[in-house]
């Protein structure tokens, strides 16, 4: 489809009013009333009771309008552990004397301005009765027990018999790996202006999901959801960490309607670290048997993963494993760590993004014991059909992702021999990985409108979270109805639009395109039938049939990597990295590109940089601040740094056949980094981030290097 | 934050007489004090703002030495031509610390008080003897990777953060100082406290003293280095950072300094290691003795054991780096 606009790397539509400051973000909401403004008062300790609040100074504070705590919060619905739609879930603040972890909000106090607000918010005296947590994720293991929250059939997985093949293996890998606490860091914090007119609440709220904020609120407040609007027209970042309704939403909510008047809140950054979610820390053994050939006997991923007590989350690092490479014997665990910390939940690529920092390092590695390239060994395991459910793949093209990165990257010039290439004093390695992800689509439903100008309005209650969709949008909707792109506007984020999975699991362009489409197909018939144009107005529904029952739908990519290591001090420097995915028909070449990118550089970000640290005497993140906290600068990522994606249309995925592009790009990108890191200087670090003092610690013990 | 008063005094004299008042603090390019202000951790009660008094010049000195005015900021001084050829360490400090926004805003003065970027400082609900004497260290068994190797006490093991005061320390500056009472001039060496059992005392300014500039005596022969081994290639505290200096002549050692960032409470001078290079032979085990000796009687607290190693590595190479540039 040459001349298609789907596909054209179009700028964003809504970028010009980014760059302006034109666009609303939650937290820039002009109330029609005068706007209060509340700052949460947190826990300071991890695990105990309140036994008394003192009030009384930040009440007589200047500015003050309420100070509340769970002495005077009004009445909510209570917290429901289990849900078919985790973040619909009431989220009542305040309604209780436990502390469940370090960081919860324990009041809020509103006032005039921030300012006082803030000063009062430290007058707040909160007496606990501290009790004994559990914080240490150090003992994981004798902590561990099955995941309650999901099947067991998603939990685990057996096929053939692991064990018998693991001995049968010429060469094996037994390894394991530990990744650390991701705290959710966007630019823009989670942040809420609530305001109230009469029964009706307008809350303005920086969500991914509207339509399931829409329901959590409505529920946590015990109204008629008829009677709650969500606006979130515009948000600063999500990934993840902005699935869930936080505190800012419920709390601006409830004192907003007590002291009838708009009330903002915004989490400070140092709250994000404990009160917005985290991505848990898991430990993950990897087990590889092969015959002498390189290709596979066995493969086992056994996960350990933290999780709140209060709130269980599986981190589902080996699911993808189920589907990665051909191997007769296989089996996969997840088990979790119950410990009264924050609440993990979902980060970019769950489950993936640290799944494969643990087997794709373990692939490498059979690699280096086998003598063989790494890409080959990827090549001899390439399944035919999905090796555990024993279904066609929809599309697969790791192959020719594999093949088309080695050629471009030119691998071919990696030192086969670890630590033999040097530039000065840096020691320099290439290394590659695969990337996997798995593809979803839920139902979705859009309404296009077309006045009698030709001009189009496309309303539904998804949301951009940075990632495209405005643009995408437009594309598709000018090419279904023929117009220019410039002649459609499209209105996201109310909870008033037609209802949408909203973003999150990369299957926002799926699903919400599949609707898009039927509403533009229901359009396209009534001007066909002599209607209009003029005050035409057309809904679409689309749900995913049983496509993902008959096919494995996954999107794939393989990630090259060339990195320099300081021969004295053992810092690693990204010096170029190239991934090449296949992510089904590409909706808009530059918005899919940045988000690829964007991905990649988050995978440079978890080989080498990133960790939240708990101190497990106190269950808190210590640093919990972008200056403690170190994602990569500028000065990290090298101008080498590029995503090329492969032509591709998967029909099974959705009708305008594009598959989930935006959690790819951090699958394997942080693997792809620790085997260059190998290949640099012989040094195999297993636990991440890889650190100078890591790298340091195998320079001076080169025998214990290879192990954790 | 609390609410506080704000004055912008138009001399050096009215500043020192302003800061008289309780409570007062100087407000240099605030890119420490405000952070700290907004968490709490410092609450003065009226700021007296000193980024515009006349101290924004860099004039020579005798013997090509450079009296730097305490306004002068990070960004004027890295990149100012003088110190760039004569106190090249000073300018590769200077760009190695924080970012281009950081150091627009950074002063001289404000960059030598800034205050140590130890967690548990930052945080109000947890104990911390500088923050509240008395209250015990949250480092000490707690998570400390960043944290000191030499210096320290049972009391505090934060160390100092700056880049610029490792070059200053290496370059022998001094440290102009007034107050109502006058004027005076102490070494940098002199400036920095260590924390012993008192870690909320931090310098040996007496209340109230103004530093109005830093004095760098005459440039020293040799060749020059900064290295600052960090965990991201910028915008990142040093885990260890080295100033070195090697004046080589007939292929031996005429003269070293060597001061370390990263380890210690305060700027670390490691005056037996660089007695030890002078006369030797310029060769890598020379250096890698003075890295050893420089490190001498360093202690770990366990996440920042590996310091010691890597400062003794740091050092040998910026050392062997800093002599190949001058050799001959």
């Amino acid at each position: 489809m040459p001349d298609s606009v789907i596909g054209q790397p179009l700028d964003r539509v809504d970028g010009k009013a980014k760059v302006t400051g034109a666009a609303r973000y939650a937290g820039d909401t002009q109330a029609t009333g005068r706007l209060a403004f509340g700052v949460i008062v947190t826990s300071t300790i991890g695990q105990g009771t309140i036994s008394g609040t003192d009030t009384a100074a930040a009440k007589r504070a200047p500015g003050v309008l309420m100070v509340m705590t769970h002495e005077n919060a009004p009445r909510q619905a209570a917290f429901k552990h289990a849900g078919e739609d985790r973040h619909a879930r009431p989220k009542p603040q305040l309604t209780e004397r436990v502390v469940h972890h370090h960081g919860e909000p324990v009041a809020l106090v509103v006032a005039e301005t921030f300012e006082q607000a803030n000063a009062a918010a430290r007058m707040v005296k909160v007496s606990c009765k501290a009790e004994p947590g559990l914080y240490d994720f150090n003992d994981a293991k004798r902590l561990a027990r099955t995941p309650r929250e999901i099947e067991e059939s998603k939990a685990h997985s057996k096929v053939g018999d692991f064990d018998k093949g693991f001995a049968q293996g010429a060469v094996k890998i037994d390894a394991t790996y530990s990744t650390p606490y991701q705290n959710h860091n966007p630019m823009e914090p989670p942040a809420s202006v609530a305001e109230w007119s009469g029964e009706k609440l307008t809350i303005h709220s920086a969500v991914q999901l509207v339509h399931s904020a829409h329901q959590s609120i409505a529920d946590t407040l015990k109204i008629p959801p008829r009677n709650v609007e969500v606006v979130s027209e515009y948000i600063g970042g999500g990934f993840g960490g902005k699935l869930p309704v936080y505190a800012d939403a419920i709390l601006a909510a409830l004192a907003a309607r007590e002291l009838k008047r708009p009330v903002k809140v915004v989490m400070t950054r140092q709250q994000m670290f404990e009160m917005a979610a985290h991505r848990a820390a898991t430990l993950q053994r990897v087990r590889l048997a092969a015959d002498g050939e390189g290709k596979l006997t066995a493969i086992a991923h056994e996960v350990w993963s933290q999780s709140a007590r209060m709130d269980e989350y599986t981190e589902s690092a080996a699911s993808s494993t189920r589907a990665i490479y051909a191997a007769p014997n296989r089996l996969t665990r997840h088990l979790i760590v119950p410990l009264d910390l924050p609440v993990a939940d979902s980060m970019r690529a769950p489950g993936d993004a640290v799944g494969q920092l643990a087997v794709e390092q373990a692939m490498d590695e059979l690699a280096d014991k086998l003598n063989l390239d790494p890409l080959e060994l990827r090549l001899r395991n390439e399944p035919a059909e999905d090796p555990e459910k024993n279904i066609p793949f929809s599309t697969r093209s790791l192959v020719a992702c594999l093949k088309d990165g080695a050629e471009r990257f030119g691998w071919s010039h990696r030192a086969r021999t670890p630590g033999t290439m040097k530039d000065g004093q840096w020691l320099v390695g290439m290394g590659m990985a695969t990337a996997i992800r798995p593809n979803f689509r839920r139902p979705a439903s859009a309404r296009v409108h077309m006045d009698e100008r030709r001009h189009l309005t496309v309303e539904m209650d998804m949301t951009d979270v940075g990632t495209g969709s405005y643009t995408i949008f437009a594309q598709v909707a000018a090419e279904l109805l023929e117009v220019p792109v410039e002649d459609v506007t499209v209105q996201l984020g109310h909870s008033g639009y037609p209802k949408t999975p909203g973003s999150g699991g990369s299957f926002g362009a799926a699903s919400c395109t599949s609707a898009l489409r039927e509403a533009c197909i229901a359009l396209k018939a009534k001007l066909d039938a002599g209607q209009g144009p003029g005050n035409l107005s057309a809904e679409g529904k689309s749900e995913p049939g049983d496509e993902y029952k008959k096919f494995s739908q996954y999107s794939y990519g393989a990630n090259f990597a060339e990195v320099a290591v300081d021969a004295t001090t053992g810092e690693v420097r990204l010096r170029r990295m190239l991934g090449v995915f296949d992510a089904g028909r590409i909706l808009n070449a530059k918005t899919a590109r940045s988000q690829l990118i964007g991905g990649m550089i988050w995978g440079v970000s978890s080989a080498l940089h990133e960790a939240g640290i708990v101190d497990p005497r106190f269950g808190s993140f210590v640093n919990n601040d972008l200056a403690g906290y170190h994602v990569p600068v500028h000065a990290d990522i090298p101008a080498s740094l590029d995503a090329v994606m492969l032509a591709g249309f998967d029909d099974k995925s959705s009708p305008l056949g594009s598959k989930g592009v935006g959690e790819l790009g951090i699958c394997g990108a942080g693997a792809a980094i620790a085997n260059a890191v190998f290949n640099a200087c012989g040094v195999r670090v297993r636990d991440y981030p890889i650190t100078p003092d890591k790298i340091l610690n195998g320079f001076l013990r080169p025998n214990l290097a290879q192990q954790r | 934050m609390k609410a506080f008063t704000y004055e912008r005094p138009a001399d050096t004299a009215a500043a020192v007489r302003a800061v008289a008042r309780p409570g007062a603090k100087f407000l240099g390019g605030g890119t420490n004090l405000l952070d700290l202000m907004k968490v709490e951790v410092e609450t003065p009660t009226h700021l007296v703002d000193v980024t515009r008094l006349p101290l924004s010049d860099i004039d020579d000195a005798p013997n090509g030495g450079l009296r730097i005015g305490a306004t002068v900021t990070n960004s004027e001084l890295s990149n100012d031509k003088r110190v760039r050829e004569r106190f090249p360490m000073l300018s590769l400090a200077l760009l190695n610390g924080a970012s281009g926004q950081l150091r627009n805003q950074a002063t001289t003065a404000g960059n030598l008080l800034q205050r140590t970027r130890c967690y548990y400082f930052y945080d109000p609900s947890k104990p911390c003897n500088k923050r509240v004497p008395g209250s015990g260290c949250s480092a000490l068994n707690g998570y400390n990777r960043i944290h000191a190797v030499l210096g320290g006490s049972e009391a505090c093991i934060a160390v100092h953060p700056s880049d610029m005061a490792v070059a200053m320390a290496a370059l022998d500056a001094e440290v102009e100082v007034q107050s109502i009472s006058g004027t005076r001039l102490l070494k940098i060496a002199d400036l920095h406290r260590l924390p012993g059992t008192s870690p909320q005392q931090e310098t040996n300014l007496a209340a109230g003293e103004l530093i109005t500039a830093v004095v760098l005596p005459t440039p020293p022969g040799g060749g020059q280095v900064y290295r600052k081994v960090r965990d991201r290639a910028s915008y990142a505290f040093a885990l260890v950072s080295v100033a070195a200096l090697v004046e080589v002549k007939d292929d031996h050692i005429t003269a070293a300094r060597i001061a370390l960032g990263g380890v210690a409470p305060k700027p670390w001078r490691a005056l037996d290691a660089e007695r030890l290079l002078v006369g030797q032979a310029v060769n890598d085990d020379a250096f890698a003795a003075a890295g050893e000796a420089a490190v001498a009687g360093a202690q770990g607290h366990g996440h920042n054991d590996f310091k010691i190693v890597l400062a003794a590595r740091t050092v040998a190479r910026a050392l062997a780096d800093a002599a190949a540039q001058r050799k001959g």
